[in-house]
């Protein structure tokens, strides 16, 4: 749609034409894909600021810096601009009043200290990159990083495992046998789909409080193992696919449903498995409502979802360090993303679309 | 009349099954080659003696059930138990900080609900949101599914995977990212609009911006609705397009004469989901604010304010009725997309292969 171009002048060349649309496009997408991934550089750069910068209104916006310095008679004096009357110059303060400041110049320690008539708080202070890279280390430690991913790998590595395993058992049953009902039951799964979580909530959890698993992983884990509609949805068009005749034949040799589906089945689909375990496996890592509503008391089982969120409440005032969190806690799933990425798409537009 | 109101609910939750079965069939369909090899199949059975095929049938029912067995558990005991257990709180004051003064209140959760500001508040802002987010959020999903799919586009490969990026940054991280970035002090949205010379507003403290915040926001989440409009677009047949070339039409008319209509069905099923997901609406909301609802409530999404009286104040049997609301309400609102779904979505379904 895009493709009209405003170079239409009869005498460019059809290959010419293309080429200038081919630019323009291509521009257009750049300019707002970086507009959609600018919050990403403001989390770099302020992930890696100093607490001062981030209360230093005079510091430069996009990248971390603090205030240069010298060392002068065992101080640290901070580097200003200086208006003189022979120019610009960079300039160490020494001492400062409101109306006199002394300076001493960085050039030439040994030099009389210069005295400026002037607000000193009119200069402009220098700054020099200083990347906070001790932040990691603070955000890691403050976190509790290597804990909170400990939990969040438990419950989407075992999530992720009991929904993958059952709903392809569920998925096998829907895709190949006939029986009473089939269809009826296949409209309440797509039906569940959509249904809130909370419509199931207060009485699950009551349960769960009952029989002692509220404050352990075992609400977050175990329901996974019951196949959820959207993966068995999604597994059964992928079998459905998967010719009839490769069944027949593994049944003359004698194989029974299940030798079936691990020999046919299975290793005809590992793509549609791989993706719906990926799926799952996001899902489960970054669910935030279950854990927030069964660990509350736990900060010892919290995933990363939940520990970030506390760790943002306890520490609002430092927006650095927020960042820094938030960097530690999205760059697996990011890279896992980017690793996979071909089976994702893939995946979705085979969920997506009617196929 | 607690039993009238349960089978009322349950003839709904069917009347939903079906009127999903009746749209769903299309995302389903079974291609022509394996329907002639179904028919072949049963015809084969129907040749067999009467008595081998109900042995069949039989073991086939069998291994069928046998199969399903981990869903029908799992639905039994996780989804239609809970949903009545629902129902039943609903009717009572528990309180699990007080269980042994639970009493049964028949509709007095429900009467409550219709006075309480807190219940109005929520629906207005779940609403609000709707509102805004989802013509936005289409409308940008759309254009970012034009653009990825435009022929003169270059990386075509790099720039879907990097629009769609942002879906997988875990939300709480993605909500502390935003709230740096629209920082009045710090962040980069207000910095950019002073260096244009606007004074940006408090977007996350002011109770109108709060909205625009938050759409802008979900921006991040549009991957799945654009891959999803894409991959319709891309199964559009180009003879639609080439027959309307040679009938004079122009780029906008081929998109909203062939395009649109074409990817109606795609369209339905993201504009249900984004329905839907506005009353399920509560990471975002939580994080941003801490749950807190402000500023002035304007957060007080539906579900935060179900989670805030069943979790914070305790009052499960209040919150049971409030989750009870949740579900007619979704519930109806799937019922009245599928209703209107025949006025404007288009199942070509024959001449696809």
């Amino acid at each position: 749609m895009a493709t009209r171009s405003a170079v239409s002048a009869p005498n460019f060349t059809f290959r010419q034409r293309e080429l200038v649309n081919k630019i323009l496009v291509t521009s257009i997408a750049m300019f707002v894909l970086i507009t959609f991934i600018a919050p990403l550089g403001y989390m770099f750069t302020t992930a890696l600021k100093s607490t001062d910068q981030m209360g230093d209104s005079g510091a430069p916006w996009y990248w971390p810096f603090s205030r240069k310095t010298i060392e002068y008679q065992g101080k640290d004096l901070e580097v200003y601009q200086v208006p003189l009357q022979d120019g610009i110059h960079e300039l160490a303060i020494l001492k400062k009043t409101t109306t006199e400041t002394t300076f001493v110049d960085p050039q030439n320690l040994d030099a009389e200290p210069i005295v400026w008539q002037g607000n000193w708080r009119k200069l402009t202070p220098l700054h020099v990159s200083d990347p906070q890279w001790q932040n990691f280390k603070k955000a890691w430690d403050d976190l509790n990083f290597p804990l909170l991913f400990k939990n969040s790998m438990l419950i989407a590595g075992f999530g992720t495992l009991g929904a993958v395993l059952s709903a392809i058992l569920v998925a096998y049953g829907f895709a190949r046998f006939e029986f009473r009902g089939k269809n009826l039951l296949f409209l309440i799964l797509i039906a569940t789909i959509i249904l809130p979580v909370q419509a199931t909530l207060i009485p699950t959890y009551l349960v769960f409080a009952k029989i002692g698993w509220t404050n352990t992983l075992l609400p977050l884990i175990v329901p996974h193992f019951f196949a959820n509609g959207y993966n068995v949805f999604l597994l059964r068009q992928y079998f459905m696919q998967i010719p009839r005749e490769l069944d027949e034949a593994a049944m003359i040799d004698g194989a029974n449903p299940l030798q079936v589906l691990f020999q046919v089945i299975i290793p005809q689909s590992i793509p549609a498995i791989t993706a719906v375990s990926l799926f799952h496996f996001f899902f489960a890592w970054n669910d935030f409502f279950t854990p927030l509503v069964y660990l509350a008391s736990s900060p010892e089982l919290w995933p990363l979802s939940v520990g970030l969120q506390k760790f943002n409440a306890l520490y609002g005032r430092l927006p650095n360090l927020i960042q820094t969190g938030a960097l530690i806690t999205l760059v697996l799933p990011v890279t896992i993303f980017f690793f996979a990425q071909r089976i994702f798409m893939q995946g979705i537009v085979f969920t997506g679309v009617e196929k | 009349m607690q039993i009238a109101t349960q089978v009322f609910g349950i003839i709904q939750f069917i009347y939903l099954i079906i009127s999903f079965a009746a749209s769903f069939h299309h995302f389903v369909e079974i291609p022509e080659e394996k329907k002639m090899a179904l028919s072949s199949q049963a015809r084969t059975l129907s040749q067999t003696k009467s008595k081998s095929r109900s042995y069949l049938a039989r073991s086939q029912e069998r291994w069928g059930y046998l199969f399903l067995s981990p869903w029908i558990i799992g639905f039994l005991v996780f989804t239609l138990i809970p949903i009545l257990g629902t129902m039943y709180f609903s009717l009572t004051n528990y309180s699990p900080v007080t269980p042994d003064q639970t009493k049964f209140l028949g509709f007095d959760n429900y009467k409550t609900m219709l006075t309480d500001a807190k219940v109005t508040k929520s629906l207005l802002v779940t609403m609000n949101y709707a509102i805004l987010s989802i013509p936005i959020s289409f409308i940008v999903g759309l254009g970012l599914a034009v653009l990825v799919n435009s022929k003169n586009l270059a990386g075509k490969n790099f720039f879907r995977t990097m629009f769609y990026m942002p879906f997988m940054i875990p939300v709480v991280a993605g909500a502390l990212v935003w709230s740096g970035v629209m920082n009045t002090q710090s962040g980069w949205l207000n910095l950019m609009l002073e260096s244009i010379g606007i004074k940006g507003p408090d977007w996350l403290n002011d109770p109108q911006w709060i909205y625009v915040a938050l759409v802008l926001i979900g921006l991040w989440g549009l991957g799945n609705l654009m891959l999803t409009l894409l991959a319709g677009m891309q199964g559009v047949p180009t003879e639609l397009y080439e027959a309307a070339t040679i009938d004079g039409a122009n780029g906008w008319h081929k998109f909203m004469q062939i395009t649109l209509p074409m990817i109606s069905p795609v369209i339905f099923y993201n504009m249900t989901l984004m329905l839907i997901g506005a009353f399920k609406y509560f990471d975002l909301a939580y994080v941003l604010k801490n749950g807190t609802g402000q500023p002035a409530d304007a957060t007080l999404f539906y579900n935060l304010n179900l989670y805030k009286n069943a979790f914070t104040y305790n009052l499960m049997g209040y919150g049971s009725a409030l989750a009870w609301v949740l579900f007619l309400i979704v519930l109806a609102l799937t019922i009245l997309l599928f209703k209107t779904a025949n006025m404007w979505v288009y199942y070509g379904g024959e001449g696809k292969s």
